[in-house]
């Protein structure tokens, strides 16, 4: 019955849009973009509303990119040089790790002004998915520069092939040391990446043995990170060159060979494509079509953009009952915020810690599982801490521009946030309408507390932030 | 939930009739109150309780053992870490417990997996979706009208409460909770019942509005509480104290579950130092909740357990650190505790085939003996078998 009820706001929508042309419509093309990227903008989505769907999802798999459109800080060219910490004096060692926390926050700085302004979200979508998905945190790594080797690897393959991907994450310094790589030798091989890499970022738990994991662990061993340059390397004289047994199918298995291994299993294509089904579509996705989709992708040579496109256009993807049926991540919530009020970027400092406090330490996921997303980005302190983000961010940019009247130009303030509310009314063209297609932009379905038309403008925007559907994308 | 209250609830509130629920009053004595304290990663049991007779354990543990001389002794044969030294004096005064051998047949060696067995009570091979803790609060016996079951301490998921059944809430500190609870309106589906996964494909939304409700109703009834005991300045020594704040306000909200985590205890590389500095935390941050609670008086009533995904593999690897292991122990303190050893020492002489110890006691004993003997609920109806109850209450 509420499905029902869904359905029947969104078709209201439906009817009340004006599809232009042949085009998907305003609310199909918010879907999209939603589920896409960080909040899409009203001029963003009226692009794509002139578009088809399929032209729509099209359009976003070739606007992706390889590498990211904003310079990083400059001090990732070069890998420092190593330091026994433990041998320096308090003052110098205190001053290395305040460098190395500058470090840390200038990188998630900059990632999360990427992710407001690049010219493909759904490349920094993707790169974010493999973080999650692809765990090394800076608590463990330390040098902030394998971070971002790291996070440029995973933007480099976002959309191009798994397989590719998986060979180098297995070689990646940060994930050789986040999951104890470098420590694993013949002597005593190290369980950790060998467990993960099964049950985690390939397999998933239940279809291998504790004695897969054991054996896999002595095929990966001999692989360091090289603390002077930041390289890796192959030590033979580390490896356990013997036999192994893996999957019953004995073997002299190296490091890529289990990995192959590991792709030939049709297991490996559904874990990946279930999980992204759950981040696109729906939290619970549709076994027989993620074996079909799955079958494609790996006889795709895990390429990832037709698996996208397939589930871009997947009827499940487009399905009024699946519409704001996922929790927006911290990120999205947070990014999207800034982008669909055109607030002034805030401090990117602030946008760092705020975003950690939500839940979401870029650079740092909480276990080697990642975030577990979904429900768990909101209780009641990160729902409450939402809020009132929102109610901050919304207010006038200073007290004389709230006095104003629309018509003057709001003065610069040093406050950077802030919703500069006439502005913002000046983008929707229908002069009387702008309640609705205001509400059209911030909220995929009707919000439940529907605000009073009689609400001054700021009043009226603020009561949709706060309705619990603008958690929803 | 029917889904025609969630219906009427979503009309009220579309005409902006929407008024809170949460005026009955809370039954005059909540349940007894269960303390857990989650170690993330699997804590290292057989560095927490030593083996100190036991030649086996020097041998597996060249680098980790801790020095027979520096173990603070509980028996002929078995002491606790030198760091767990302010748990002395509850272990004097009977009322803690430790539970040797605790774990389930057919481990597995997964934190995830692991972690979530633990908190749905599920045997190895059964995946269950709700909390333990969230199927109890759905027990006919379980007391009606409180307005709060659980708090959950810090931001760690955690699955014991996990389900929707119980009205929980997440909050590091109490008093910006109640400041910006404040923000929040009026709830806005007033006729609609909590049980949220009836309808999967809403859950998201009934998440929300599920918190929604119970923030306003732990909102109304959390005063600002005076401490007298001075909690340690460091991560498990705060939750401990936003812990003993909550639970000032117990009567008042129906309170019968705390949760605090203590993550870290995945040891790797290493292990000496950082597993020493955590089972300090602890052991500082039990003995100031014990002290606090005492002088709120609600001691007598407060049942603290431990738990942990797996404990350690006995052999040390070669990065002085410990790999995923099995069977461990978990203490219990309270003022109706029986202090003492409970359970079987691990049997270091019989080692699985992976090198790790073999279970004597299933970690669901722990759950029955508190479902049973600590709120005398059926605990068959919540673990789906019948299971003996461990002798560590009084």
């Amino acid at each position: 019955m509420f499905v029902r009820l869904v359905l029947l706001f969104v078709s209201l929508f439906l009817v009340a849009g004006t599809p232009l042309a042949a085009g998907m419509g305003i609310d199909d093309a918010r879907h999209l973009l939603a589920r896409t990227g960080f909040g899409p903008t009203w001029a963003e989505i009226e692009t794509y509303a002139a578009l088809n769907r399929s032209e729509g999802g099209e359009r976003l798999l070739e606007e992706a990119r390889v590498a990211a459109s904003q310079a990083p800080p400059d001090w990732v060219a070069v890998y420092p040089p190593r330091v026994k910490l433990k041998a320096l004096p308090e003052d110098e060692r205190r001053a290395y790790l305040k460098q190395r926390r500058e470090q840390e926050q200038a990188l998630r700085a900059w990632w999360l002004a990427e992710m407001r302004t690049t010219p493909s979200p759904l490349t920094e979508r993707m790169t974010l998915f493999w973080h999650s998905h692809f765990t090394s945190a800076l608590d463990k790594v330390k040098p902030p520069v394998l971070m971002y080797q790291q996070n440029a690897l995973l933007r480099r393959h976002a959309l191009g092939r798994f397989d590719s991907l998986l060979h180098a994450i297995a070689k990646d310094p940060a994930m050789l040391i986040y999951l104890d790589g470098t420590a694993s030798r013949k002597q005593q091989p190290n369980e950790n990446f060998a467990r993960e890499v099964m049950e985690l970022f390939t397999l998933g738990e239940g279809h291998y043995s504790e004695t897969d994991i054991q054996e896999a662990a002595r095929a990966f061993t001999g692989w360091t990170v090289d603390r002077t340059h930041g390289g890796v390397r192959f030590h033979p004289g580390r490896h356990d060159m013997g036999l192994k047994t893996l999957f019953g199918q004995p073997g002299l298995y190296d490091s890529d060979q289990v990995l192959d291994l590991l792709l030939q299993r049709p297991e490996t294509a559904e874990h990946i494509t279930r999980k992204l089904w759950r981040e696109f579509i729906s939290p619970e996705p549709d076994a027989e079509t993620v074996k079909r989709l799955a079958r494609d992708f790996r006889a795709n040579h895990y390429s990832i953009k037709p698996l996208l496109r397939a589930l871009l256009n997947a009827p499940a993807f487009w399905h009024p009952a699946n519409r704001g049926l996922l929790i927006k991540s911290p990120v999205e919530f947070l990014i999207g915020l800034e982008r669909q009020l055109a607030l002034t970027p805030i401090e990117p400092q602030r946008a760092v810690k705020v975003s950690a406090r939500l839940g979401q330490d870029l650079f740092n996921p909480p276990t080697v599982e990642g975030w577990s997303g979904g429900k768990t980005w909101l209780d009641a302190h990160t729902l409450l801490e939402r809020q009132r983000i929102a109610r901050s961010w919304s207010r006038p940019p200073s007290k004389t521009a709230n006095a104003q009247a629309c018509s003057q130009p709001a003065k610069a303030t040093k406050r950077p946030a802030g919703l500069r509310i006439c502005t913002w009314l000046d983008q929707f063209d229908t002069g009387g309408d702008w309640r609705g297609q205001a509400i059209r932009l911030l909220v995929p379905f009707a919000p439940l507390d529907k605000p009073s038309p009689e609400l001054p403008p700021r009043q009226f925007v603020r009561a949709v932030l706060r309705d619990p559907v603008y958690q929803l994308k | 939930m029917q889904r025609r209250t969630f219906l009427q609830g979503l009309a009220a509130a579309a005409l902006g009739c929407g008024h809170p629920v949460f005026g009955e009053t809370p039954s005059a004595t909540p349940p007894r109150l269960l303390i857990l304290i989650a170690l993330k990663g699997g804590n290292d049991g057989l560095n927490t309780l030593i083996p100190f007779a036991d030649p086996a354990y020097y041998a597996l543990r060249p680098r980790l053992a801790i020095p027979r001389d520096r173990v603070l002794p509980l028996s002929e044969r078995e002491g606790l870490h030198p760091s767990l030294e302010s748990l002395m004096p509850i272990w004097n005064d009977r009322e803690l417990a430790v539970i040797r051998g605790v774990g389930y047949p057919e481990p597995n060696l997964s934190h995830f997996r692991s972690s979530d067995i633990w908190e749905t009570a599920s045997s190895s091979d059964q995946v269950l979706t709700r909390g333990w803790l969230d199927r109890t609060f759905a027990q006919p016996g379980w007391p009606s009208g409180r307005s709060i079951d659980g708090v959950v301490i810090g931001r760690e998921d955690n699955g014991c409460l996990r389900g929707g059944a119980g009205r929980v809430i997440t909050l590091s500190d109490p008093k910006s909770f109640r400041r910006r609870a404040r923000h929040l309106g009026a709830p806005i589906d007033a006729q609609v019942d909590v049980q949220v996964d009836t309808q999967p494909r809403q859950a998201p939304l009934q998440h929300i509005l599920a918190l929604q409700r119970a923030i306003q109703a732990a909102a109304e009834r959390l005063q600002p509480a005076a401490l007298e005991t001075e909690f340690p300045a460091n991560r498990f020594g705060r939750q401990a104290r936003a812990a003993c704040e909550v639970i000032a306000n117990r009567e008042r909200l129906g309170l019968a579950v705390v949760h605090l985590t203590l993550p870290g205890f995945d040891t790797h590389r290493g292990q000496s130092g950082k597993h020493a500095r955590l089972l300090r935390q602890l052991a500082d941050g039990l003995a100031c909740l014990r002290a606090e609670l005492k002088i709120l008086n609600v001691w007598q009533d407060t049942l603290v357990l431990t738990y942990s995904e797996f404990g350690r593999r006995p052999r040390e690897n070669a990065n002085a650190g410990t790999d995923h292991g099995t069977a461990s122990l978990q203490l219990a303190l309270g003022g109706r505790v029986k202090g003492g050893l409970h359970g079987e020492a691990i049997g270091l002489a019989h080692l699985d085939s992976h090198g790790n110890p073999v279970a004597t006691l299933d970690f669901r004993r722990l759950y029955a003996t508190i479902l049973e003997r600590w709120w005398r609920l059926d605990s068959q109806a919540v673990l789906s078998k019948r299971l003996a109850p461990v002798n560590f209450l009084a």
